[in-house]
């Protein structure tokens, strides 16, 4: 039997984690510490699964549920995701919708979760999720639409697996413009800072993290670690447009979970050398987000 | 053909920054960039049959476009005192999916008008009439007087950017006509803001209509 598919989904579990040390090395770097070592994620998943977890009274099974559920719907778009051109577990045409589709139900289990506690504070948070993803989203869907347009080919396994040099060469300024996009949304969708700030645990400002501050042990750990396969995910997206096919498979590997450990490196500089935006001033980004995927949309239909 | 798209994509990105953007500071930046990589679009554009007549072309709008035009603007911004928000009547985000439906129509638009076959490349004429939508747009959903003049200096870029699509064609006369016309008319309406702001110490036009004697 043939292992190649398996590869993608076993380097996202087992290395996903890993890609959340470095983003907070690269922090630490800029900062002038020395930081935490680079399992700490590990450590941490390891220290809270030992933990028994506390349910408060109001609670109901939606609130248990809610991170499984979360985890296992990240993990679905995990299969769904080719790596260094070995196909995906899973791929069939138009699977970009499912993917995309995906990330909602994430969401959609983790808002519900946070609004089952009956917190106004969570409720809060929640809100703000909804509002920043509804803008997120759009700009996905219409990156992964010219994408699907330039490879001519509805299913990811075929789009990330075609993209490559002469693409660039062909419809460079489209291929940048999807690339600028996702990035946006890569750090949107993992709450990192010019959007939310993983750090803060101020109540004004925070979005992401407010939502699961009722979670503890085992819960928690699910939240966290499908978080970190949800950056691993998305930037794997972003690798594969832009790292060669190579002839040799494992050099492809290789050279793609470099990328990986660079996109991490960018994210924390990004984190490092810019503030987070007022939240007057998101949806602006997001927006400009969508407009440069349809722009790029626009420009690919008419080559 | 790649440098040519490259910067015809720049003047959409030029464009949207402009529809979205909140500071009178940077919008003049933004329209001298979109001078400055206008100007290099002649060269680029017929690269094979490089004369003396598109490097004049291109000297020429760089200079006016890059250096003479935001100098005159930070003057009137200085001497006006104008604020240093833009004011405007739809909100920058609708600003921003307007241009992008402008971007759409402008697109549908040049698929379905007789084109000549000598455009330098099929971006060119649906950006240029981009960036004359995109320049109304700007005067008409703007309050301040200068925020309308760089909506008229992006209108003008688009009439421009087609222009040099067809640069084989139209003598370099009507070019140089056409930015001496934008130069007068920047110039002029330089002046008038500022008298604009002396007599009734506001730019906004929209207050204009008040007007007694």
């Amino acid at each position: 039997m043939n292992a190649a598919p398996f590869i993608p989904l076993l380097l996202a579990l087992a290395l996903s984690p890993l890609l959340l040390g470095i983003i907070n090395r690269t922090k630490a770097l800029f900062a002038g510490r020395r930081g935490q070592p680079f399992l700490q994620t590990y450590f941490d998943l390891w220290k809270l699964l030992q933990k028994g977890a506390v349910y408060s009274r109001t609670t109901t099974w939606i609130f248990r549920a809610g991170p499984m559920l979360g985890l296992a719907a990240v993990l679905m778009a995990a299969a769904l995701v080719p790596f260094g051109n070995c196909p995906a577990l899973i791929a069939f045409p138009a699977d970009f919708i499912l993917f995309a589709g995906l990330f909602g139900l994430t969401r959609f289990f983790t808002v519900i979760a946070a609004l089952d506690t009956g917190s106004s504070f969570e409720g809060m948070g929640a809100s703000r999720e909804v509002f920043f993803s509804a803008l997120a989203e759009p700009a996905l869907l219409v990156a992964l639409a010219t994408l699907a347009r330039q490879a001519q080919s509805l299913s990811l396994s075929t789009i990330l697996g075609q993209v490559s040099g002469g693409h660039w060469l062909q419809a460079g300024p489209v291929l940048a413009l999807v690339l600028i996009a996702l990035m946006i949304v890569l750090l949107a969708e993992n709450s990192r800072i010019p959007v939310d700030d993983p750090n803060t645990h101020l109540e004004l400002t925070m979005i992401h993290e407010v939502m699961v501050l009722d979670h503890g042990g085992p819960d928690f750990a699910f939240i966290l670690y499908g978080a970190a396969l949800k950056l691993w995910v998305l930037a794997a997206f972003v690798v594969g447009l832009i790292v060669p096919a190579t002839g040799a498979p494992w050099l492809n590997v290789v050279l793609s979970v470099g990328g990986m450990f660079a996109i991490a490196v960018i994210v924390g500089v990004v984190e490092s050398v810019m503030a987070r935006l007022r939240l007057l001033i998101v949806p602006q980004l997001l927006v400009g987000a969508g407009a440069l995927a349809a722009m790029a949309f626009l420009l690919g239909l008419n080559k | 053909m790649i440098p040519t798209n490259l910067i015809l994509v720049l003047v959409v990105l030029t464009n949207l920054k402009l529809l979205g953007s909140s500071r009178i500071g940077s919008s003049i930046r933004v329209v001298a960039a979109q001078g400055v990589v206008l100007g290099l679009l002649p060269i680029l554009a017929h690269v094979h049959d490089l004369s003396l007549r598109f490097t004049l072309l291109a000297v020429g709008t760089i200079a006016i476009k890059g250096i003479v035009f935001p100098w005159f603007l930070f003057r009137a911004v200085r001497e006006a005192d104008v604020a240093r928000e833009i004011e405007p009547y739809v909100g920058y985000v609708t600003s921003l999916l307007s241009g992008v439906v402008i971007l759409a129509i402008s697109f549908w638009m040049c698929q379905r008008l007789p084109m000549p076959e000598t455009l330098a490349s099929s971006w060119l004429a649906p950006v240029a009439i981009f960036s004359i939508f995109a320049g109304l747009f700007l005067i008409v959903s703007r309050k301040r007087a200068l925020s309308q003049v760089l909506g008229f200096l992006v209108l003008e870029n688009g009439v421009y950017t087609f222009g040099v699509g067809l640069a084989p064609q139209t003598p370099l006369l009507v070019e140089a006509g056409v930015l001496l016309d934008v130069f007068v008319a920047v110039f002029v309406m330089g002046i008038t803001i500022f008298h604009i702001n002396r007599e009734f110490d506001h730019i906004n036009t929209d207050q204009l209509n008040t007007l007694k004697d």
